[in-house]
């Protein structure tokens, strides 16, 4: 079976019909593709039902603040081939909303839920998305959206144990071995 | 509704759980004290409760090679049987709201050993949004054991020095805890935003 000869046909039929770019080939085994917001679903469902991408391997996001935008990874996984597709989405980062697909993926619900509590994306209709997953009474800003200062929380929170300083290993090692040569250099 | 009566009520928190705060039991005096604390010191059962990485230090203890039970040290399945918590390791938020309800279960007198670099001050994970960095803030501490894990030998040495502590009188860190105890619920509730228990519940 000549998989890359399949995976070419995939990707030239999700180009046509849901308007796929930026093709990226990793290797013969991982591709890459972006997907506009809107038909992700449609393509989803495509790819699992038609195209034998039935594994939702992982669900994840990206922070790039610098284009005030979110970047959502479907990684998929065909069997039969042995091939990963990751399905990339750019949504916008102030009003972070994305279609839900515990419809698609029952497990999608999960990787939903951790990613409205992680990066505050909202999936509506999502099952259970509002309760707490990893953090139990979060009053915060979500802890992995890149404008949280994570050190300036910890410090503010957990009561730092004083006297953690770092030394120059350079420095530090001249002046305990020849004390008498560091004040010459 | 008119069959309320048929239908048991839910037990109330004040029914399920002790209102009271912990006491502080003042330690006998001379020679019966002294039996007390060589029984305690060598009957350490600890709780298995693992709380994080360094859990996976505890189990070759109890294997062939370390064999822990020839000391007094064998692992005990809930807190109301137990007299040490090891902290095996880093503590989420999560985990320590779980940590304190456990240790507050626990049975006078009762002994704290913080395992790993992470309970001494959030080792690796000291600037997490989720992760304690000092334990003794939150419960009381005997014995830190140093290490990013510590082998079974510097738990097995841990355990001796607690032992060491027993004997001499100086475990009475329970009755630290009853003495602090408004200083360790400011500090549990500064980071236990959800606090759906009761302030001591055992």
């Amino acid at each position: 079976m000549n998989t890359g000869d399949d995976m070419q046909s995939t990707i030239d039929t999700i180009s046509t019909i849901f308007g796929v770019s930026e093709v990226r080939k990793r290797n013969d085994l991982l591709y890459f593709v972006t997907a506009p917001k809107k038909m992700l679903p449609s393509l989803l469902l495509h790819l699992r039902d038609r195209e034998r991408f039935t594994h939702l391997v992982f669900f994840t996001a990206v922070d790039y603040i610098e284009n005030g935008q979110f970047q959502l990874t479907y990684m998929l996984h065909n069997y039969s081939t042995g091939i990963n597709l990751a399905v990339l989405v750019f949504i916008d980062r102030d009003n972070a909303e994305m279609e839900s697909i515990h419809t698609l993926w029952k497990q999608a619900r999960v990787f939903q839920q951790e990613l409205r509590e992680m990066f505050g994306i909202t999936f509506p209709g999502s099952p259970r998305i509002e309760e707490d997953f990893a953090l139990e009474g979060w009053q915060n800003m979500p802890p992995m959206r890149r404008d949280f200062n994570t050190r300036e929380y910890a410090e503010a929170t957990f009561f730092p144990r004083p006297g953690r300083t770092s030394e120059n290993p350079r420095e530090y090692m001249k002046k305990k071995l020849y004390p008498d040569e560091a004040h010459n250099v | 509704m008119t069959n309320d009566e048929a239908v048991p009520a839910a037990f109330t928190d004040e029914e399920l759980f002790c209102q009271e705060r912990p006491q502080v039991r003042e330690p006998l005096k001379g020679f019966f004290e002294k039996f007390l604390n060589w029984a305690r010191a060598n009957s350490l059962w600890f709780l298995g409760f693992g709380t994080g990485c360094g859990a996976v230090e505890l189990r070759p203890l109890l294997t062939a090679r370390y064999d822990v039970f020839r000391y007094g040290i064998q692992p005990r399945p809930t807190p109301r049987q137990s007299s040490v918590f090891i902290i095996g390791g880093y503590a989420s938020v999560k985990t320590i709201k779980r940590i304190v309800r456990s240790y507050e279960q626990m049975q006078n007198p009762k002994f704290v050993i913080g395992l790993g670099s992470c309970t001494i001050n959030g080792g690796m994970y000291w600037d997490s949004y989720n992760t304690i960095n000092r334990l003794d803030h939150y419960i009381p501490v005997d014995v830190y054991i140093a290490g990013c894990m510590p082998r079974p030998e510097a738990i097995i040495a841990g355990f001796m020095k607690l032992k060491q502590l027993i004997k001499e009188g100086r475990g009475e860190n329970a009755n630290k805890y009853a003495r602090d105890f408004d200083w360790y619920k400011a500090n549990q509730k500064k980071i236990i935003k959800d606090w759906n228990m009761p302030d001591y519940n055992w």
